[in-house]
């Protein structure tokens, strides 16, 4: 570790991985309550459970993407960070904020939460994702834009790269449109279109600049390649993200009341979204198969490459396969809206904060790598946790064929509820994937606590290049 | 990447492609507000309605129902349930006064959610007022949601 500040990210990634462990366990809970109706009813109803689950989610991919921030933009920037305190102290505000909010779902019925955060003077609750109570949201806002300042101070008065710049704007552009959570007309239309001004231009939009500029990041420290070749792959993949994503937006506007004109523009744009995930994954392989140096942290690398290819796979391959508008018009809000949800929210995003993650945290902790036994360890939860996550994926894409087959495709269509009957064994696979999920990530947990000899860097210019 | 393609031109594409369509964005969003009083069923967005829609979002009904294809997948689509209730708001008053306290044995079941009449009434006028919003191609594809 090159700078004192950077280390204030071990916070970060803690909280992280903790509030991941909630995620999960509500998660599980979740899709217990899909197959054994009553489970937990009333006492936690599946409305709550599920709130805790996707903020628990949202919130922790928050700290993951600070922490990232916090490590790689002092090094970058060649100085200290601008102001460490300013980062501690918004740490235990954001998680204070959040514990509060969670327990405040879990302890009180939603309603009273909504009435004793005075939610009429300025309603923002009740909206898919957007659940958090005023008084939560706003203190959202202040601690990005702590964050955003002391960030940006860091970068702006000291060396500039495209990869911070590129984060910058990506943290940027996720607090802005964050406002946009606090607009709620009555008007369900207007409601409805500019959610999505949060909702999918964060993950079809900045998001992929702060995913992006990560991976370019990691990918540089454990190749050596040169940072001309992974800037102009960065720029072009952000380019792609942004004109593809924008208007792509449109693919959400298709059955809500918008104008037709969207049917076809959101379905060619986001028919082009999948081109900057593609070219995700063959930038990460070209730029490993290129290296310049063989790092020790061979977990490191195995999560650079299965974001590339898990954020395709989730984002591109399960995104594409029902953005087209004649397509949607059946599978809209079915259980393979919920199959692309997770893989593409697992692939993307929560890969990519495991990804700086396993090569920051070692550093952190005063070596280059993990020893080999804990990084085997976490080898094994890289693949417990992808390949239950491909299953989890495969399950719901099965039970939403058939939903869509008998309750909106066939001459007798049936009612939900019976529908959901029907395709009840997917639910209890789905379950059973999720449960090995969970080992995955205890032992994703535990591999922190391996203990073993060091690994020390090969030296360092090990040459490969024949082989690329 | 071939060196024919310099860095300079990627990060041009990058500013000059996202400018670009950011402001087309905008100005087809600015189209499709000023678009959608033909379509967004404002003329029976009542007092009751706005109400409705407070009390749809204080109870979190979208944490387990779809509307107009958007929520969680655990519970029917309430976009098209006026109709689906054979266009009766005394239908869904009915239905959702009627939840057992605690749950049906094994079985999904919603919450009492002990509203009072006047309360009731909001709801139903809100899930009316949300199916008549013209969706494109009268989505859903059936009256199952
Ligand atoms: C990492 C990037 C992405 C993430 C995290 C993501 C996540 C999600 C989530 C959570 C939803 C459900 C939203 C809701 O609850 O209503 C959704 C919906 C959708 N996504 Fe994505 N998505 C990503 C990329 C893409 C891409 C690249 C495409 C297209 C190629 C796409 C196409 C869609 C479509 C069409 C829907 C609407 C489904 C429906 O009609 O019910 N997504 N996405
Ligand atoms: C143990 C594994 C998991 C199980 C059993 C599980 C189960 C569930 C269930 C039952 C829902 C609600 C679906 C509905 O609304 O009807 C849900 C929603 C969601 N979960 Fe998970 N989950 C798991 C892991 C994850 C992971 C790892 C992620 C993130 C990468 C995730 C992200 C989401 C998202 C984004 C939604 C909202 C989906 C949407 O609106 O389309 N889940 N989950
Ligand atoms: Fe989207």
């Amino acid at each position: 570790m090159k700078y004192e500040s950077q280390s204030i990210a071990k916070l970060y990634f803690i909280a992280a991985i903790g509030l991941f462990v909630g995620q999960i366990l509500f998660g599980v809970i979740l899709g217990l309550q899909y197959v054994i109706g009553d489970f937990l009813f009333p006492e936690i109803p599946f409305n709550v459970a599920r709130m805790v689950h996707t903020n628990l989610l949202i919130v922790w991919l928050l700290f993951g993407f600070m922490g990232a921030a916090y490590f790689l933009v002092p090094e970058e920037s060649e100085r200290e960070l601008y102001a460490p305190w300013l980062a501690k102290l918004m740490f235990w505000i954001f998680l204070v904020a959040g514990a509060l909010t969670i327990l405040g779902y879990l302890l009180v019925p939603y309603a009273t939460l909504a009435e004793i955060t005075m939610n009429d003077l300025l309603p923002t609750m009740g909206r898919e994702f957007l659940e958090q109570p005023t008084i939560t949201k706003i203190g959202i806002v202040v601690v990005l834009l702590a964050f955003i300042f002391n960030i940006g101070m860091t970068i702006l008065t000291g060396r500039k790269t495209v990869i911070t710049l590129v984060l910058l704007t990506g943290l940027v552009g996720l607090a802005v449109f964050f406002l946009f959570s606090f607009y709620n007309p009555h008007n369900l239309v207007l409601d409805k279109y500019f959610w999505w001004f949060v909702v999918h231009l964060w993950v079809e939009g900045v998001w992929e600049l702060i995913m992006a500029s990560l991976l370019a990041y990691v990918l540089i420290k454990v190749t050596g390649v040169d940072r001309e070749v992974i800037e102009k792959w960065l720029y072009i993949i952000i380019a792609m993200a942004l004109i593809s994503g924008i208007i792509g937006t449109g693919h959400h506007f298709f059955w809500i009341g918008a104008p037709d004109y969207w049917q076809w523009l959101g379905s060619v744009f986001s028919a082009l979204e999948p081109i900057p995930f593609f070219m995700m994954t063959l930038f990460a392989f070209n730029v490993v198969n290129k290296r310049r140096r063989d790092h020790p942290n061979k977990a490191a690398t195995l999560w650079a490459l299965g974001t590339a290819v898990m954020a395709f796979l989730g984002a591109g391959v399960w995104g594409f396969l029902h953005t087209l508008a004649p397509v949607n018009f059946y599978t809209h809000g079915t259980q393979i809206t919920a199959a692309h949800g997770h893989m593409a929210f697992y692939g993307a995003y929560v890969m990519v904060v495991l990804t700086i993650i396993s090569y920051s945290m070692p550093i952190m902790r005063g070596r280059e790598a993990a020893n080999a036994r804990a990084q085997v360890v976490e080898m094994w939860s890289f693949w417990l946790m992808t390949v239950s996550m491909v299953f989890i994926t495969l399950f719901l894409t099965g039970a939403g064929i058939l939903q869509v087959y008998l309750q909106r495709y066939s001459e007798d269509p049936m009612s939900f509820m019976a529908t959901q009957e029907k395709v009840e064994i997917f639910y209890w696979m789905r379950e059973g994937a999720g449960l090995i999920f969970l080992i995955g990530l205890i032992l994703y947990i535990i591999s922190f606590f391996v203990k073993g000899e060091d690994v020390k860097m090969l030296g360092s210019s090990v040459s490969i290049e024949e082989t690329s | 990447m071939r060196e024919t393609f310099t860095k300079g031109m990627a990060r041009n594409i990058y500013y000059g492609g996202s400018v670009f369509f950011f402001l087309v964005f905008i100005g087809l969003t600015v189209d499709t507000v000023q678009t959608l009083p033909k379509t967004d069923n404002r003329e029976n967005l009542t007092e009751e309605v706005v109400a409705g829609k407070r009390l749809w979002e204080h109870n979190n009904c979208i944490g387990c129902h779809t509307l107009l294809g958007e929520g969680a997948y655990f519970a029917p689509e309430l976009g098209n349930v006026y109709t689906r209730f054979g266009e009766s708001t005394e239908a869904i008053k009915g239905f959702i006064k009627s939840r057992p306290v605690d749950g049906i044995p094994g079985r999904r079941s919603m919450p009492q959610f002990n509203f009072t009449d006047q309360e009731l009434e909001e709801i139903a006028q809100f899930l009316k007022y949300a199916d008549g919003i013209k969706v494109a191609r009268d989505w859903p594809p059936n009256i199952q949601g």
